[in-house]
């Protein structure tokens, strides 16, 4: 473990909105919907969890806001929120991309992990956060992802994990590839031990981390419209050499073809988890004092 | 015709004079035998010297050589009672992916490779060794008889990656591939993986889940391919052999980050230049990781496999006070 100077420096925390949203709608006051074009007051946007009350459009989502709206107050706590990535390979300008984006998002990499309480429920969580390097999958993701699914082992809590990925991260080279096998033999790990994991997948939810974690949850689920997919669009309209439906690659897509075993709008996602663990924490036994 | 490689042109073309004069002399008078012994000396200099200080981009050239030996290539030189089985049992058979049993030594097995061609039928017929859904399907139900049966699993890695097409995504290519590294973490049989040629991201990886881990020393493993990084990166593909230096794909370069156990050497030029010596290399790597891992209990291997991958990775944690 290395000590640098670099990381005493103070955090910044400061959203940039988009360029395209500066020009359109008043500055952190107003909001447009990215399909149906209707324009909504910043705070029934974020009380409506980024999705369009119009259309259902589901937009990104923070991590942070993420978590708030899904544990009970006052209950997260956040795990191994220090560690933070090299440059294995000493790829060009790759530690320039990470500060650029720690200082955009306030996150030290692209995933939160930690354990709260969902309706009184315990369980462990790994939110990853696509403003962040898209959300790729490096040597840190793949590490807090592992530690989050050994730590609900060895706690016996169950782990959702809310992909939100473009990937593996290009810059950690076959490091960045061997993610996928570490936290797949996690998984294999926990599932030995009965341990329950849930996978949602938001858009994005492609390439190396749709390959492995995401893919094998014991219910895999999807927010609606969210991109989920293996190879991107455009190489397999190169490969094939046809246009691909719009609605290619959806999460309704996944469901139609088997792969997802239930589309949950964000407003519904926390009552709907709160369900299932509570079905599980009973583990076959029944429960008079539930309703 | 042979594919002859750009790096290499000088050492073909000194061989082909060589030829050239032996030629000469066996039908005329004149003796040339002393010039010919002084070319035979440069050339070997000369192959040295090319052969003995490739460049990724080279490596990445030879692993692409169309004659470059193939999983049933290698099949053939090193198992004995090969019998192929097909099939996934769910939509159909993907001839990306072979697989079967055999004897190593004696010692039954399970092998399952990833399958190309060498010429345009046999790559039609393959799919290029891109495999569909259906290939790690098969591997994997092959995979888990040899768990049942107590056979060793050894595994051929040659793919640019898992195909993408659109009948793939439809039938799960994620699912297929994940499943596929999650099952492969819990066999409680000794796996071993050897990339013989390009090992294309998680395509490869969707058979390459194990307890050693081996290379062909002009081999590639990838998480994506040169061509690819450089159009991201720097927006064009004719800088894949930047790409291929700054990404550290081959052999040397895995067995310094510690993600391989072995570097299996080559003949001088690439496998292709003698299979049969290759296959022997590679013989005796599987030889020597059967004995380390058929005496671990099952227990322990399993302990040992998630270490081995639990490790890779660079992280640095900062101390909070
Ligand atoms: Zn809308």
């Amino acid at each position: 473990m290395q000590l640098k100077d670099l990381f005493a420096k103070k955090k910044k925390y400061a959203s940039i909105p988009s360029e395209q949203a500066k020009k359109d709608v008043p500055e952190g006051l107003m909001q447009k919907c990215d399909s149906c074009q209707k324009i909504y007051y910043q705070k029934e946007w974020k009380k409506n969890l980024y999705v369009c009350p119009n259309c259902g459009r589901h937009h990104q989502i923070t991590s942070h806001e993420r978590i708030q709206h899904l544990f009970d107050e006052n209950t997260f706590v956040e795990w191994d929120k220090e560690l933070l990535s090299g440059n294995p390979l000493d790829f060009p300008q790759y530690e320039e991309k990470i500060e650029k984006d720690r200082v955009k998002t306030g996150l030290n990499e692209a995933v939160v992990t930690g354990e709260g309480l969902i309706k009184g429920k315990p369980c462990a969580v790994a939110v990853m956060d696509s403003r962040f390097r898209m959300g790729s999958m490096g040597s840190v993701v793949g590490e807090k992802i592992t530690r989050a699914i050994e730590n609900a082992r060895e706690k016996k809590i169950p782990v959702i994990v809310f992909a939100a990925s473009g990937g593996a991260r290009m810059q950690e080279g076959i490091l960045s590839l061997m993610q996928m096998a570490k936290t797949s033999i996690a998984i294999q790990r926990l599932h030995k031990e009965n341990g329950l994991f849930i996978s949602v997948m938001t858009n994005p939810t492609t390439g190396g981390v749709s390959a492995s974690f995401a893919s094998i949850g014991d219910y895999n689920f999807a927010e609606p419209g969210a991109l989920i997919g293996f190879a991107g669009r455009r190489i397999i309209e190169q490969t094939i050499r046809e246009k691909l439906p719009s609605d290619f690659q959806t999460a309704e897509f996944q469901l139609t073809h088997g792969q997802v075993d239930k589309v949950i709008p964000r407003q519904e996602m926390r009552d709907t988890l709160a369900t299932i663990l509570e079905i599980h924490q009973l583990g076959g036994v029944a429960d008079e004092t539930s309703s | 015709m042979k594919q002859v490689l750009e790096f290499e042109k000088p050492v073909i073309e000194l061989r082909e004079k060589i030829e050239e004069l032996k030629r000469m002399t066996k039908d005329s008078e004149i003796d040339l035998s002393e010039e010919i012994e002084k070319m035979e000396t440069r050339l070997k200099k000369l192959e040295n010297n090319i052969y003995g200080q490739l460049k990724p981009w080279d490596r990445v050239q030879i692993a692409r050589h169309s004659d470059r030996p193939t999983t049933l290539d290698y099949i053939q030189h090193l198992f004995t009672n090969f019998i192929e089985f097909h099939g996934d049992r769910y939509y159909g058979d993907d001839e990306a992916v072979v697989a079967g049993i055999a004897r190593f030594n004696h010692i039954p097995v399970t092998v399952i490779g990833q399958q190309r061609g060498k010429n345009t039928k046999e790559n039609i017929e393959r799919n290029f060794g891109m495999p569909h859904p259906e290939g790690y399907r098969k591997a994997l139900r092959h995979m888990k008889q040899a768990d049942k049966f107590n056979r060793p699993i050894i595994t051929f890695i040659d793919t640019k990656g898992a195909y993408p097409g659109k009948a793939a995504e439809e039938r799960g290519q994620s699912e297929a591939i994940a499943r596929n590294l999650m099952e492969m973490a819990g066999l409680k049989v000794p796996i071993i993986c050897i990339v013989i040629g390009e090992g294309g991201s998680g395509g490869a990886l969707g058979i390459g889940v194990g307890d050693h881990i081996h290379m062909l020393e002009n081999s590639t493993y990838s998480v994506i391919s040169p061509e690819g990084a450089a159009a991201l990166l720097w927006k064009d593909a004719k800088q894949a052999e930047r790409a291929a230096k700054s990404l550290k794909i081959t052999a040397p370069d895995l067995k310094e980050l510690g993600v391989i156990d072995e570097v299996i050497p080559e003949p001088l030029g690439g496998a292709h230049r003698d299979i049969a010596e290759q296959a022997k290399a590679i013989g005796s790597v599987i030889e020597d990781s059967l004995e380390k891992l058929m005496k671990l209990t099952e227990d322990d291997l399993l302990e040992e496999r998630w270490e081995k991958y639990k490790k890779i990775g660079e992280v640095k944690e900062r101390i909070q006070v």
